[in-house]
């Protein structure tokens, strides 16, 4: 019913009554883009014309993926009506949300930032679990949600049977919830008369010392950091210094304002409104999310409730597959951590991989998004060890290790290892109860619950170990249950497992790319399947080569690489010559991408298939 | 198919070369290989430039014509090459079956070569041959005309061996030819291919043995290799046959070595046994020596000078590149400094009187000791004669011997 706003407006001069904040939730492709273009044309924020599909998603990799990792947050002008008829002017903040399992902290802090949120559900497929957790979070945090089904344009679309789901999961009646098509813009209109009508108004001290928290940080090459806050008590105004509570640091306001949807300098920030800061620092670790900003001159007493350092919980080693671009890879990942808070490393040599760096993931999506962006937007080729996750080892003494290496695992005299654990929610097609059990067991799970969500759909939830996750668990899930499972888990402290680390010899020599910490009852199926990999991978060479999985001197599986007998061409006569030196000349290449350990000659490929999870291709005899 | 031809600079049109090649014409022995690219039938192991009958249609290149057009290719070269060519020390007439034509054109073409660049006295000139092809009459014709050695594909003594092969000869032709050969006062080289599927080793016994009492002057002993695009290639591919196992060649290649030795025949190339140094192919020596060599016909390589190209590879565009006028050279490299020390190494340490090893450069000579150390180098001729000397074992891994004495 509602036209757009006749006139947005002005920031720092609106009454917090007439702003209302909001985010997104929603699973990857259940149309949250889409839904946010359409809002942003709705509100004139940005023309048709110029409207690029899916506007706020940045990063090619997140436009390629359909996913976001990055939140941003848009003030879009609406024009909404009271009872009386009389229309009034809103200004509406919308806070875009990372959508998966290792961006949860992000996740909670744009969530925080809101009154309300639009839980968006593609309607021909229901709920996923990464939209149930972040759901949890958004009532955790008190939050109005408003349920709306998208995509109801589509065939497929079964809008009563999600709309039971919803109204069953979050209470209320299923015909509160909203039907929209992010794609043809039906309903959206009055999806944001409903959000003006339904979701709180932000409410805070106006005369207060000013506390704003920080829910995003990203680093732009031609501005520095722009730090993206949500002003809960008094006023941030330009030119003024900012203290951030949680480093004491203080730094200058050169510049405030709002996105709408680009940047637009305001003359301040006041309670309610959502914004961007830029200060002229270079990095984000000084611009944290979660951080609390004040005024440098009359600091506010307490910070906001929530801050917390990232942790990271994966950590791969990554070399540069060309030795020589390892100051390459230094330099990008110097560049990277501007822009990425979690993202740690440090330098790292292996014997087998030459230098590169051990580097700390929020998880494993963080690793390969982070990973993808090193080799395409810094043209590098990597090689990445098997994922793993942090071990704190006590010794017999009493000493205490905190293991982010596998080859860094003390020998010998261990008293207890502690792994971290994760909860971990799966909802699926009812049908696939026992695949997924079965699975889970195999994890070393255990089942915490199972709630039906709708006649055919479950909800189950399971203590993991998150070292059984990182591998390929969510690639079987997904096998096993024909695409159908979605996954979410979140960090659920620790515990103390039997576990022993499984070291690969060749010709005696230890490999520690390939050294593993797996459970007692899994160490002789990684060694038999390590072992009987490399011996397919590592072509024969002069002499016998013994490959051995070990733990510590004990021997669990062995396999031989026969010496080579015969590499001669028998023919080489006149039109032979050419061929023969050609291939000679790649050869010699090629010897430069063999790695040595000890006498035995890898190949780099031998070493990058061996860390993949596919199935090892044969090596050339 | 015949296999692909390396790729290359472009040749030009005259085939001429430059001067620096040239220049080496005198330094280095001189001769001609000629390629017969005709078959009666293609066996299933072959990948050479050959073509049966109906292959090549009713127009352009036949048997009746390939003569002429190697005669005009002989033009070309005493154009290109110039005064400066010496007289030649070797011809070899390659295959295909050169046997596919008659005596009197294989004459004709050794009759070109004498002509046009000169025949030493001393000339070694041969022919393959397959032993269902020759007569004692042909075989007279050709010691007549000029040819002085003949090399028959015997490949195996074994009929199962030789119809996996799918090689059509009666192993009791092969013996009739090296008599009808030996009668014409020809040097008789017998070739044989080890590592067929199906053949046992017992099998490839009996084929040594078979070749041990024709007690031709020389023999050549060849691992088959599983060449791309052949149609034994395809059935390895499919599962029909299994393919060659590197350990037992490996196993073929010692016991023939033990055999030939204990016969009298003694190695002087990887894949080469004669009876004495009297009797080594002295055309075949030149490759492995860098000497300088043209190859007439299609598909042929030739070398001069550091220079190597080759030729079209189909019969019909050769004989129509050469009846306008052009050379048939199809492309050409230009070998580097780098590229000729590689050569060296990998031709020169593949025979007998071994790589000098001053020829070697600094890391080369370094790698020489752990070679003699590991047994892939006859220590002896190392130390006493500055020879590098590849031992049975470093026969066999000759590849792996080449890679360590040119990493650097």
């Amino acid at each position: 019913m509602s036209p757009l706003a006749r006139s947005a407006l002005a920031p720092n001069a609106t009454p917090p009554d007439l702003i209302r904040n909001f985010c997104i939730i929603a699973h990857i492709d259940h149309g949250k883009s889409t839904l946010a273009d359409r809002m942003l044309q709705l509100t004139g924020v940005v023309d048709a014309r110029a409207m690029r599909a899916q506007y706020l998603d940045r990063m090619d990799i997140e436009r390629e993926r359909g996913i976001t990792i990055k939140s941003q947050a848009v003030r879009m002008p609406w024009a909404g009506r009271d009872a009386a008829g009389t229309e009034t002017t809103y200004a509406l903040n919308m806070i875009d949300t990372p959508g998966h399992v290792d961006f949860t902290y992000e996740v909670s802090r744009s969530l925080a930032a809101c009154e309300g949120a639009v839980l968006l559900v593609d309607a021909a497929q229901g709920i996923e679990a990464q939209t149930l957790a972040n759901l949890y979070l958004a009532m955790e945090n008190d939050l109005t949600i408003i349920p709306v089904l998208n995509k109801i344009d589509l065939p497929a679309a079964q809008p009563e049977k999600y709309a039971d789901e919803l109204a069953r999961l979050i209470g209320g009646d299923p015909e509160d919830c909203l039907r929209v098509s992010g794609k043809t813009g039906e309903g959206v209109e009055a999806l944001l008369d409903t959000i003006v009508e339904k979701l709180p108004a932000p409410t805070g001290d106006p005369a207060a010392p000013a506390r704003a928290m920080i829910f995003d940080s990203v680093y732009d090459t031609y501005r520095g950091v722009v730090t993206y806050v949500r002003v809960i008590d008094g006023n941030l105004n330009p030119r003024e210094r900012i203290l951030m509570m949680s480093t004491k640091a203080t730094h200058e306001l050169l510049e405030i304002g709002v996105i709408s949807p680009e940047p637009v300098p305001s003359k301040g920030l006041g309670v309610g409104e959502v914004g961007y800061l830029i200060t002229g620092v270079k990095d984000v670790r000084q611009s944290r999310v979660g951080d609390t900003v004040t005024n440098a001159s009359r600091p506010a007493s307490a910070a906001l409730g929530g801050y917390r350092d990232p942790k990271p919980m994966v950590f791969s080693g990554l070399y540069p597959i060309d030795g020589s671009d390892y100051p390459v890879l230094r330099d990008a990942l110097d560049k990277l951590k501007l822009n990425d808070a979690a993202l740690v490393y440090e330098p790292e040599t292996s014997a087998a991989l030459g230098f590169g760096f051990r580097c700390g993931f929020l998880g494993l999506l963080h690793l390969e998004i982070v990973r993808e962006r090193l080799e395409r937007e810094f043209n590098l080729d990597l090689i990445s060890t098997q994922p793993n996750v942090v071990y704190d080892v006590t010794l017999d003494d009493g000493s205490q290790v905190h293991v982010t290496n596998p080859s860094e695992f003390p020998d010998g005299k261990i008293a207890e290892v502690r792994e971290p654990v994760v909860r971990a929610t799966i909802l699926a097609p009812s049908e696939f109860i026992g695949a997924i059990m079965e699975l889970c067991q195999s994890r070393r799970g255990t089942l915490r619950g199972m709630d039906y969500l709708s006649e055919d759909r479950v909800e189950m939830r399971y203590t993991l170990p998150l070292a059984e996750i990182v591998f390929d668990f969510f690639d079987q899930l997904k096998s096993r249950t024909r695409g159908y499972a979605s996954l979410d888990y979140e960090p659920d402290g620790d515990q103390a497992a039997d576990l022993v680390k499984v070291d690969i010899l060749l010709q005696g020599e230890q490999v520690d790319a390939f050294s593993a910490i797996v459970h007692k009852d899994k160490a002789y199926s990684y060694g038999v399947m390590m072992a009987g990999k490399l011996k397919d991978l590592i072509p024969r060479q002069q002499f016998e080569v013994p490959i051995q999985a070990a733990i510590g001197a004990r021997i669990i599986a062995r396999e031989n690489i026969r010496a080579i007998r015969k590499d001669v061409l028998a023919k080489c006569y006149g039109g032979d010559i050419s061929r023969k030196r050609k291939l000679l000349e790649k050869q010699k290449e090629g010897k430069k991408r063999m790695k040595m350990v000890g006498r035995v000659e890898v190949p780099q490929e031998a070493f990058i298939a061996a860390l993949s999870s596919e199935d090892a291709p044969k090596a050339k005899k | 198919m015949p296999s692909a031809l390396p790729d290359g600079d472009p040749a030009p049109a005259d085939g001429s070369l430059p001067e620096s090649a040239l220049d080496a014409l005198s330094g280095a022995s001189f001769g001609f290989y000629v390629h017969v690219p005709f078959c009666r039938v293609r066996c299933g192991y072959c990948d050479f430039n050959t073509y049966t009958i109906p292959e090549l249609g009713l127009h352009g290149a036949s048997v009746d014509t390939y003569a002429e057009a190697a005669i005009a290719e002989l033009d070309l070269a005493a154009t290109v090459l110039g005064e400066r060519t010496p007289e030649v020390s070797t011809v070899f007439v390659g295959g295909g079956t050169p046997t596919m034509l008659r005596p009197a054109d294989l004459v004709r073409i050794v009759s070109g070569i004498q002509e046009r660049f000169g025949l030493r006295p001393d000339a070694e000139v041969t022919t393959e041959a397959n032993p269902d092809s020759v007569t004692p009459e042909s075989l007279a014709a050709l010691a007549a005309g000029g040819f002085t050695r003949v090399s028959l594909g015997m490949q195996s003594a074994v009929p199962h061996v030789l119809h996996t092969l799918e090689r059509t000869h009666d192993p009791a032709n092969v013996a009739r030819a090296v008599a009808g050969a030996r009668a014409a006062g020809l040097q008789v080289s017998v070739d044989l291919i080890y590592g067929t599927p199906g053949e046992s080793l017992d099998d490839w016994r009996r084929s040594l043995e078979a070749a041990i009492d024709l007690e031709p002057d020389h023999i050549s002993a060849y691992a088959l290799v599983v060449e791309e695009g052949t149609k034994l290639a395809a059935q390895v591919r499919r599962g029909d046959v299994a393919a060659p196992d590197d350990d037992d060649e490996a196993d073929k290649y010692e016991l023939a070595d033990a055999l030939l030795t204990q016969a009298g025949l003694g190695w002087y190339e990887v894949s080469n046994w004669a009876r004495s140094r009297d009797a080594w192919c002295r055309h075949n020596l030149a490759y492995w020596n860098g000497g300088n060599w043209w190859g007439v016909g299609p598909g042929a390589h030739s070398h001069v000078g550091g220079v190597r190209w080759w030729n079209v590879k189909h019969p019909n565009a050769y004989a129509a590149r050469l009846a306008s006028g052009a050379s048939p050279a199809h492309a050409r490299e230009t070998l580097d400094e780098e590229q000729r020390y590689d050569e060296r190494v990998l031709l020169g340490s593949r025979i007998v009187d071994g790589l000098p090893v001053t020829d070697l450069r600094p890391a080369g000579r370094e790698a020489v000791a752990g070679l003699v150390a590991d047994g892939l180098v006859e220590g002896p001729a190392a130390v006493r004669d500055r020879r590098l000397v590849l031992t049975r074992r470093g026969r066999l891994l000759a590849d792996t011997v080449v890679h360590r004495l040119l990493s650097s």
